[in-house]
């Protein structure tokens, strides 16, 4: 493990990558406050520019930081403005907002900033611990596993993340490995469901529909609804006083030690990732502090404030699990990073780390790295990057409507394929209208063609699908994977009679 | 019936055509020695659009509950009260966008595109609108096309010639 360090340290602290890792922090700090643009549609935009870099580790790297800043830009604007950019921060606003409003700003982005970044420190630790053991066992894997494990990993972004809803995330996970069928597959040559269109012949690009999942239904969404964008500032809301007392960091650092684990464990479970951890952490720490300090929950408590931005970002670090150990992302965002790697000629898996070990570890060693970027050169600018907020509303969407249709164009160079993107926006709009989840489309759209593959090559040695009976562990994760989908779907079907019971009695 | 179970419906739709190409006519020019072989092409196709057309069922008979109308971001069955007349109007200026973006090259087509989406959301400042315009198309382009290394057309053909 001490080589893996040293080698990602060396990777990382490389001229290049170090500005890779400053440019991106930066940059997702920029856009991650803009209203409306979250994490994904800013690390999808981004990928054209990661992929002409051509060096994987430094591409990962830059999204990577990206990533961060995105969150941190996303506190910023829960912070200030009470307008969380970014679903993961809106715990945040909860203590974040009444702290500005009662003329304590810096102190509570310098409080968000800490623990930002102390959970991802802790974060990118446990992750050096856990990752190379999980792949360890992962090695161990067929590909019958790994058809299942994908299988699971689908299944648990369906019961996660669709909030309920199991079954519109499950449709829409359906519609991704659907949308993966088409074009001309690796294992057959053969063009499939290409309707005769030319340009469905390479399939979709990736890059295309994370843009038209995420990016331009918020654009649109920002149209529709003005007030969306608007800012609910009171004022006083100018930032100054950035020092912390020593008797605030006493009382967030046991909030921070907790959620920095917390956040990480939800973090690695796919599916679940940085709002739920961000949520949770903010719960978990109300129901635990004194009756006096519970009071102060909602009103500005410094408590409050510490836990979701803690847990949010150690859940950003252990949602590169599973991405870096099984090559499965467990979140929208993950899976737009995984579809960059691929694209970037990396197989991602457990053999990444040994055929690849500087990118594995230049990309953990470039988390600190983020962190460190985040509190000594971010927090010092907010007051300056805070000024992105006041861009208007009627200059902000043409721009962002441009950006989406530039991240197509750039992949592809292909004007259909903005024609495509603009379809695919407008569906992908009524969708989020029904209240259908977005981020299972993009994921088994990433996971289809592995899935196939992995599906295929058991079929081929066991002769058909008997490799599911005659794999154990196979099996196991199918039933946990089935579980994972019923259980939840039961578990509604009857708070929801017992609901009925209740208002008849 | 909301929303949600119309869409599940055109979902079924979708998975039937899909699941028809599967089973009944994507195996007729397969060539025989692939026949043999236990996975074809249309193997996990098959899967999904069976898989496809059971969850669309169960959301189109209503088996899920539709989510709280309370809790939806943009309510669709009131899209009148909000401003659906520029969200249409900046859909059409995109396709309009992609039409124009080669014949007319980069730098045109997008200084119109900015120009054209900040007046529809009520921008009239046309100075700094085209200032601006301008300014960001020689930027992205300078930067997609001399940094990132991507050919983008500056200008229309015609002016090109001989270049």
């Amino acid at each position: 493990m001490i080589e893996g360090i040293l080698l990602g340290v060396t990777t990382a602290f490389s001229p290049v990558n170090i500005l890779m890792v400053v440019g991106g922090c930066l940059i997702g700090t920029f856009i991650g406050m803009l209203p409306g643009l979250g994490p994904m549609s800013i690390i999808a935009i981004m990928i054209p520019i990661a992929i002409t870099i051509g060096d994987p580790s430094a591409a990962l790297i830059l999204l990577a930081g990206v990533y961060y800043g995105a969150i941190f830009g996303g506190s910023t604007s829960s912070i200030l403005i009470n307008a969380p950019g970014v679903s993961s921060t809106v715990a945040t606003s909860f203590d974040g907002f009444p702290l500005a409003s009662q003329g304590k700003a810096g102190k509570a982005l310098t409080i968000a900033a800490i623990a930002s970044f102390a959970g991802g420190t802790f974060g990118a630790i446990l992750l050096m611990i856990f990752a190379p053991a999980l792949v360890t066992v992962a090695l161990l894997f067929h590909s019958a596993e790994y058809f299942a494990l994908m299988v699971v990993g689908l299944s648990a972004i369906a019961a996660f993340a669709g909030s309920g809803q199991i079954a519109k995330a499950l449709m829409m996970a359906l519609l991704g490995l659907i949308m993966a069928t088409v074009g001309e597959g690796v294992l057959f040559n053969l063009p499939r469901f290409t309707m005769g269109i030319q340009d469905f012949q390479t399939g979709f690009g990736f890059i295309t529909l994370a843009m038209a999942m995420f990016a331009l239904p918020e654009a649109i969404f920002l149209v529709l609804d003005p007030k969306r964008s608007q800012k609910k500032t009171n004022g006083s809301s100018e930032i100054k006083e950035l020092r912390i007392s020593k008797r605030e960091a006493k009382l967030i650092a046991p909030v921070i030690g907790r959620q920095s684990i917390q956040g990480f464990l939800i973090g690695v479970l796919p599916g679940a990732g940085a709002t739920i951890s961000s949520f949770l952490g903010y719960a978990v720490e109300r129901n635990i502090a004194g009756k006096e300090e519970q009071k102060e929950f909602g009103k500005g408590s410094i408590k409050g404030l510490a836990a979701p931005e803690c847990a949010n970002n150690a859940a950003v670090t252990g949602s590169f699990v599973p991405l870096l150990t099984l090559g499965i992302p467990g979140s929208g965002t993950t899976a737009i990073l995984l579809g960059a790697l691929i694209a970037l000629n990396v197989a991602p898996g457990p053999r990444l780390m040994i055929d690849n070990p500087s990118i594995f570890w230049a990309v953990i060693i470039s988390m600190y790295l983020g962190n460190v970027i985040l509190l000594i050169l971010n927090l010092p600018l907010i007051p300056y990057i805070a000024k992105v907020l006041s861009v208007p509303r009627n200059y902000l969407i043409p721009f962002i409507l441009f950006f989406t249709l530039m991240g197509a164009y750039i992949g592809q160079n292909n004007a259909t394929e903005l024609l495509i993107l603009t379809g695919m926006g407008v569906i992908a709009t009524a969708l989020r209208m029904a209240g259908y989840p977005l981020a299972p489309v993009l994921i088994g759209f990433i996971l289809g063609s592995m899935l196939e593959d992995n599906f295929a090559r058991s079929m081929q040695l066991y002769d058909g699908p008997a490799f599911i009976i005659e794999r154990p562990m196979t099996l196991a994760l199918l039933a946990i994977a089935v579980i994972l989908i019923i259980l939840p779907s039961l578990r509604a079907r009857r708070a929801e009679k017992a609901g009925k019971d209740s208002t008849k009695g | 019936m909301g929303l949600d179970r119309y869409i599940a419906l055109i979902f079924l739709v979708v998975c039937a055509i899909y699941g028809y190409t599967a089973f009944f006519t994507m195996d007729q020019g397969l060539a025989p020695i692939m026949q043999r072989n236990p996975i074809w092409p249309s193997t996990f196709p098959k899967v999904l659009s069976v898989l496809g057309i059971l969850v669309g069922l169960w959301i189109a008979l209503g088996f899920e509950k539709s989510r709280d109308t309370a809790k939806v971001e943009i309510d669709y069955r009131k899209l009148t009260e909000y401003k659906t007349g520029q969200a249409v109007l900046l859909m059409a200026l995109m396709v309009a966008y992609a039409l124009i973006l080669r014949p007319a090259g980069f730098l045109i087509s997008t200084t119109v595109f900015i120009v054209t989406a900040t007046a529809i959301l009520g921008e009239r400042k046309w100075f700094l609108m085209f200032f601006i315009a301008i300014l960001a198309s020689v930027i992205v382009w300078y930067l997609v096309d001399g940094v990132l290394g991507v050919y983008m057309r500056p200008l229309p053909g015609v002016f090109l010639q001989g270049f």
